[in-house]
């Protein structure tokens, strides 16, 4: 069963439609609900390898339902220190749990200070208004 | 720009029933309601419900109808009786599929076509340019809804009783005047139901009454294509031939049609390319234009819901088609390792 619409309040947001929820030096990184919805059921996740260095606002890996294919950008920079498996075995997970048992990778922060950038709930909701 | 695209008669159904709604060939089109995988399933496992009006309708009749199809056609419409349809391709001088149709044989002389949406004004003007005296050739589109209901119960669910595949006969369902076709293009049991546009919101409700799952387009294309039905448009062409395509089995070509001798002579000589169906052997899921090494590409690819893999079609060199030969695809960058099967992808139990 696909989730319902929610944008935690904890968590901060990049325009992409991806979430970050961060943990000292460290963040887990996920698509929201907006992005898994649009999608539609996720068949596939390609993921990046486990040590591999993300860049803020580049694409880190993609994901895919049966329709259509959607690069994730990643809206932090850092090196991955420890990727799903259960999406990579189960990309369905992301629709039934995007911010919980859907998360996507976690990574190291190279740069704690591109935190601030980040929207906050209210914001990403100002965007999703706007789109 | 929605303004311009047409709406069928369940336009507003589909619209309350939550589907997600896109542009399709010129239409506004459901591609989904509760999700692809999920519409999917209803089908391979009980019973679903398209809305394919926007597919178009050209009747054929006179007493030279006959004569005017069979050089248009590729199928010999000798080999069918009133009250039996046909699968044909209408094809262009150079043996390319302008179209792939289902022709209905209503009597003697007289046909009804079910031909693509996208195709359906190329067709129609193609052979009315080429009507012959004693033959009319009429759209009557905008006449007739088209609904397919489709799987393993569809036909008990409508309270029908079984019948020859590529029959059809008049009919009513829950009051409605229907003509049942024993048509489809999924792979499973079923029939597409042909009724007036006025009668097509009560015909719908009375199909979801009855259990039917409403399916999107989304599922249809994962359907047909684990069904290894070619798409128009996609795997299928002006520019592609009916033995390349491995349609041949669909071309009299001792009858004498429109390119016969082009397709006379490829299948003399052997295509050059041949059009297979194929399994990823990677997790990767094949897109429409990807290239194959040695000179192929994907011509419609998708993930399979009930293999839960990659699935496609598309063109490779002919010494590359038989069965089990190992593809590799190009996904983006990305070399990923599929093989040739046999048709169809998927076939259902029994």
């Amino acid at each position: 069963m696909a989730a319902a619409e929610s944008y935690p309040d904890d968590l901060r947001y990049h325009e992409e439609h991806d979430w970050a929820r961060i943990d000292g030096d460290e963040a887990v990184l996920g698509i929201t609900w907006f992005a898994a919805d649009a999608l539609g059921e996720l068949v596939h996740f390609e993921a990046p390898a486990t040590g591999a260095t993300v860049t803020k606002d580049a694409s880190y890996g993609e994901v895919e339902s049966v329709k259509a294919v959607s690069d994730l950008i990643a809206p932090l920079s850092g090196e991955v220190l420890e990727v799903n498996q259960k999406v990579v075995d189960a990309p369905e997970t992301v629709n039934e749990d995007p911010y919980g048992e859907g998360w996507l990778i976690r990574i190291r922060l190279s740069d704690a200070s591109e935190v601030d950038a980040l929207l906050d709930v209210s914001a990403y909701k100002n965007v999703l208004a706007e789109s | 720009m929605s303004q311009t695209l047409l709406r069928t008669p369940l336009h507003d159904r589909h619209v309350e029933l939550g589907a997600r709604m896109v542009p399709f060939a010129g239409w506004e089109m459901p591609v989904q309601y509760e999700g692809v995988i999920q519409e999917h399933r209803a089908v391979r496992t009980d019973a679903g419900v398209f809305d394919v009006s926007h597919m178009g309708e050209v009747m054929v009749e006179g007493p030279q109808a006959t004569a005017l199809l069979q050089s248009l056609l590729s199928n010999d419409l000798e080999r069918i009786a009133p009250g039996e349809a046909q699968y044909t391709l209408l094809t262009n001088e150079r043996g390319g599929i302008i179209d792939d149709l289902i022709a209905y044989r209503l009597g003697d002389c007289r046909y009804l076509l079910i031909v693509n949406a996208s195709n359906r004004d190329t067709d129609f003007r193609w052979m009315k340019e080429r009507e012959i005296r004693g033959s009319d050739v009429t759209d009557v589109s905008d006449e007739y809804a088209l609904l397919a209901v489709q799987g393993p119960r569809a036909i008990e669910r409508l309270g029908l009783q079984p019948a020859k595949a590529f029959t059809f006969a008049e009919e009513t369902v829950d009051g409605v005047e229907v003509m049942v076709n024993r048509t489809g293009y999924t792979g499973e049991d079923g029939c597409e139901l042909l009724c007036m546009s006025e009668d097509a919101v009560a015909l719908f409700d009375a199909v979801l009454a009855r259990g039917v799952a409403p399916c999107g387009l989304g599922a249809r294309d994962t359907l047909r294509l684990e069904a290894c039905y070619p798409l128009h448009g996609n795997d299928i062409g002006p520019d592609t031939d009916p033995i390349s395509a491995a349609l041949g089995w669909t071309c009299a070509l001792g009858k004498e049609f429109t390119g016969v001798e082009v397709v006379r002579r490829v299948k003399e000589d052997g295509p050059a390319r041949k059009l297979v169906p194929f399994v990823m052997e990677e997790k990767a899921v094949p897109r429409q234009h990807m290239a194959i090494g040695g000179g192929g590409e994907v011509t419609s690819g998708t993930h399979s819901p009930m293999l839960d893999v990659g699935i496609g079609m598309g063109y490779v060199p002919a010494t590359m088609a038989g069965v089990g030969t190992e593809l590799k695809i190009d996904v983006r960058g990305k070399t990923r390792t599929a093989r040739v099967v046999k048709r169809p992808i998927y076939e259902r139990e029994g």
